[in-house]
């Protein structure tokens, strides 16, 4: 048998010290940084599948994804995804922080719509301690939940499109969210780190400017919807790139338990602020887009239909907006006034006692759902009667939504491949945690 | 085009100032054209991880527009990158894939830490993550926020670039490869564990749980 | 309380297969044997009037408390109904933290068990393809949400470090190794171990032996 002997330079460094090659490509075996193929070793062309490795590191995979890609000529055999490159540990952070400290771990966790974390876990902790927060609270909470919906399926329409080839709809989208990170920077003072929540209120009520500034937002955006709308939805290449592709059917939908906008596409009429309503979303007036076919196509047009209803929803809330306190009076969960606590002796105790000790909630347990941008999230919560819990959970709705991915890309081609990757809208962050 | 030929002021202390005559004309000359040249094509090579590539991806969008330094061209690729742009958290499963992207960009290259996480681990010093890239590979310029602005990554883009405007071919360090050593690591054990300390509040609110 | 916690009790009446049950912040929270679970479960998934078709978490948890056992916790929906329940059951932490598998009846909990798994290092009998996923397959340090498990890991920063870069990043990059991960399990023993060592994928050289 012929053999041949094939020097390489590795790209890489590629040599330990002892000059033994660390690294090789696969399927070369160990010789010194020399690879010996021999007539057997060759790759075979014919019918074998292929391997394609794409990612942690990829300008598609939205994030430090990776999958592995099992190729019988250009069409997917298996796909297998390779998670936990993001994983920072923040369920077992959390377990050492106080509630309110976890805020801030909730900002990074789904950094695409920091605002409906922040109101999550702010929920589940006053879930658990039973508090009624203002009503003033209530209706803020909804602007940040349906805010961070919009700029979260902004992100996603825009990397969407360029996946697919079209740049322009993502300048669009940014700079749209570009507006929505002043308003959220002028309240909040963060672009995008916002930890908008504590528990029984908010860090801080809005500023001047905001609530004409959110109109403003609320008359022009839907313009440039529709000026998107024009440019994607009736355009043949991205029909051609997303309608039968990935499809789920209702009951698969169901089995795999997605949630959020890849539920509905599939006909499942799942929505949590109509179905388990918190923050009196059943007294706004919106709709819940629902798809039939279980494409990626529908699911685009669910998450464009849903920036419409949040608009809707947003404008209704600000003709609401009470006046009146934003934070519980209770003051052992919400911080005295500053001033009160330079001046009041008891003001100051308490202001002592949340900082140094934290908010003790009671023994027990509490899992809230809400209606993320990406799907149900859930912030489950075991407290054993102090101020920092004893399990600290996220139900993370991309990491469930991703678990079908597998599933649905199965005999697509690997461009497809790409398009279904994309119409989960994940987020590493809320994947790995 | 106006060219700035006023020599680099954070020149190293140990670079003289040659006169025009001097037989180093040709180098001071060819140096100002190369880093010219270098300083105004970066190609960044976007290793975006977590919130800062939110930010960077803003950076690049229509408000902030990277085009405007001559980066608007992201290179995918490590093999055509001439910036790695760290921007987010780096747990340690990541660490060997930020190591490998390193090892394959071509000579120059300049690394950038975008944010806290990158440049320190940030506030999660758990078990999970790095504390900070320069453990990993060397870093040239840190940009600090958690995440920071769009304003602060040009900040940092800008110092990259009067850094490039000061280096000289004449130095060849600056061009050197450093591999891992025998242990796999960068630097010393007791230095990584030195500098992987936690700081600040987190000694107190870590060891209080 | 749920009416779901009664039907349960009247349909498994022999030998305690239903344990307490109550009602924390509204949530109503049943406990289960663990040789029971996926009866149980099937029952409240295919029975109609219970009609929990949703399964929308699995996690588990430890307490501070040593005493106390590890919890895993199933909480399920009704799409049709909007009911709520949490099944939760106990396992003994100085026995082996097993228990039989319900991906035959979600798929979903395909992912949600290798967590826990990983997490916890709960096992999971008839997964078909239980290996850790947030942590690389070769971790040792251990399970890390476990409460004797330390925020910042067992190991120092540098070994940290150094495991991490040591690390194969092409690790499943091949039809072997995707072969070989699907069917760990049922490998033997000594060839398990030599995988856990981080000895998969070498080809042995021919000229030594």
């Amino acid at each position: 048998m012929a053999t041949r002997r094939i020097e390489f330079n590795l790209a890489t460094t590629g040599l330990d010290p002892q000059g033994r090659a660390a690294r090789l490509p696969l399927g070369v075996a160990d010789r010194g940084g020399v690879g010996i193929l021999t007539g057997e070793d060759e790759p075979q062309l014919g019918g074998d599948h292929m391997l394609v490795n794409i990612g942690p590191q990829h300008p598609a995979t939205h994030g430090v994804l990776r999958l592995v890609v099992e190729l019988d000529g250009e069409v997917v055999v298996r796909v297998i995804p390779h998670i936990g490159y993001l994983h920072t540990g923040f369920e077992k952070l959390g377990e050492y922080r106080q509630y309110n400290q976890i805020v801030t771990l909730t900002d990074r966790m789904d950094y695409l719509a920091p605002m409906s974390n922040n109101v999550c876990l702010a929920l589940a902790v006053e879930k658990l301690m039973g508090l009624d927060i203002t009503e003033r609270c209530k209706v803020l909470r909804v602007i940040a939940c349906e805010l961070s919906r919009i700029i979260s399926h902004l992100v996603w329409m825009g990397t969407t499109a360029i996946d697919l080839g079209a740049f322009t709809p993502f300048l669009w989208c940014f700079q749209e969210r570009e507006r929505v990170y002043d308003l959220q920077e002028m309240w909040t003072g963060a672009r995008l780190t916002t930890s908008l929540t504590r528990v029984g209120g908010l860090m801080a009520d809005i500023p001047d400017g905001f609530e004409s500034g959110l109109r403003e937002f609320c008359k022009t955006f839907p313009n440039t919807l529709d000026e998107v709308d024009v440019m994607l939805t009736r355009n043949a290449i991205w029909c051609a790139r997303l309608q039968g592709i990935g499809i789920m059917s209702a009951e698969e939908a169901i089995n795999y338990s997605l949630s959020g906008p890849m539920l509905r596409a599939s006909g499942v009429p799942y929505d949590v602020r109509k179905d388990r309503p918190y923050l009196d979303y059943e007294s706004y007036d919106f709709e819940i887009p629902v798809g039939e076919h279980g494409d990626a196509y529908d699911r685009f047009l669910c998450r464009f239909e849903e920036m419409r209803q949040s608009v809707r929803i947003l404008e209704q809330a600000l003709d609401r907006l009470p006046d009146g306190p934003i934070n519980v009076s209770d003051p052992r969960v919400s911080l005295p006034p500053k001033t009160a606590a330079m001046s009041d002796m008891e003001a100051m105790i308490f202001h002592f006692k949340q900082v140094m000790e934290g908010i003790e909630t009671p023994v027990g347990e509490a899992y809230l759902p809400i209606e993320g941008p990406k799907g149900e999230l859930g912030y489950y919560f075991v407290s054993d009667g102090t101020a920092k819990p004893v399990r600290f959970r996220v139900r993370p709705p991309a990491f469930i939504n991703l678990a079908s991915l597998a599933k649905m890309a199965e005999g697509h081609l690997l461009s497809d491949l790409i398009a279904i990757n994309a119409s989960i809208d994940i987020v590493m962050g809320e994947v790995d945690r | 085009m106006g060219l700035d030929v006023t020599q680099p002021t954070d020149a190293p202390p140990d670079t003289t100032v040659v006169s025009p005559v001097s037989p180093n004309w040709v180098t001071t000359k060819l140096d100002f054209i190369v880093n010219w040249a270098r300083s105004n094509s970066l190609w960044p090579m976007p290793f975006g991880t977590a919130c800062c590539a939110i930010e960077f991806m803003a950076t690049a969008a229509s408000r902030f527009d990277m085009a405007r330094f001559g980066m608007e061209r992201m290179s995918f690729s490590p093999r055509q990158a001439d910036v790695l742009i760290c921007a987010g958290r780096l747990p340690f499963k990541l660490a060997p894939v930020i190591r490998r992207i390193y090892d394959q960009m071509p000579q120059p290259k300049w690394v950038i830490s975008m944010g806290a996480c990158a440049s320190t681990g940030g506030i999660f010093d758990t078990y999970a993550m790095v504390q900070g890239i320069d453990t990993v590979v060397p870093v040239d310029v840190y940009v600090p926020g958690c995440p920071p602005r769009p304003e602060g990554l040009l900040y940092g883009i800008l110092m990259l670039q009067k850094k490039i405007r000061g280096e000289t071919l004449a130095d060849r360090t600056l061009r050197e490869e450093h591999p891992l050593d025998e242990r796999g690591l960068r630097m010393s054990p007791r230095l990584l564990d030195e500098i992987s300390e936690p700081f600040g509040n987190s000694i107190h609110q870590t060891r209080s749980g | 309380m749920n009416p779901s916690v009664q039907a349960l009790r009247h349909h498994f009446e022999e030998g305690g297969a239903i344990g307490r049950a109550l009602e924390s912040c509204g949530d109503t929270i049943v406990y289960v044997q663990a040789s029971m679970l996926p009866r149980a479960l099937e029952f409240l998934k295919v029975t109609p009037e219970q009609d929990y078709d949703y399964l929308v978490d699995v996690t588990a948890v430890e307490y501070r408390d040593a005493e106390r056992p590890l919890e895993l916790v199933y909480e399920l929906f009704s799409l049709r109904r909007r009911a709520q329940l949490r099944v939760k059951v106990e396992l003994d932490k100085s026995e082996d933290l097993v228990i039989d598998s319900i991906v035959p009846l979600w798929n979903a909990a395909n992912w949600l068990e290798r967590e826990v798994y990983d997490m916890f290092g709960v096992r999971f009998e008839g997964h078909p393809d239980l290996r850790r996923i947030l942590m690389w397959e070769t971790y040792s340090e251990g399970h890390p949400l476990r409460k004797d498990f330390p925020l910042r890991g067992r190991f120092s920063r540098s070994e940290q470090v150094r495991r991490a870069l040591n690390m194969n990043p092409e690790a499943h990059y091949s039809m072997e190794e995707l072969s070989i991960a699907q069917a760990y399990h049922e490998l033997p023993a000594d060839m398990r171990d030599r995988l856990a060592r981080d000895e998969r994928g070498k080809v042995p050289d021919p000229e030594s032996s």
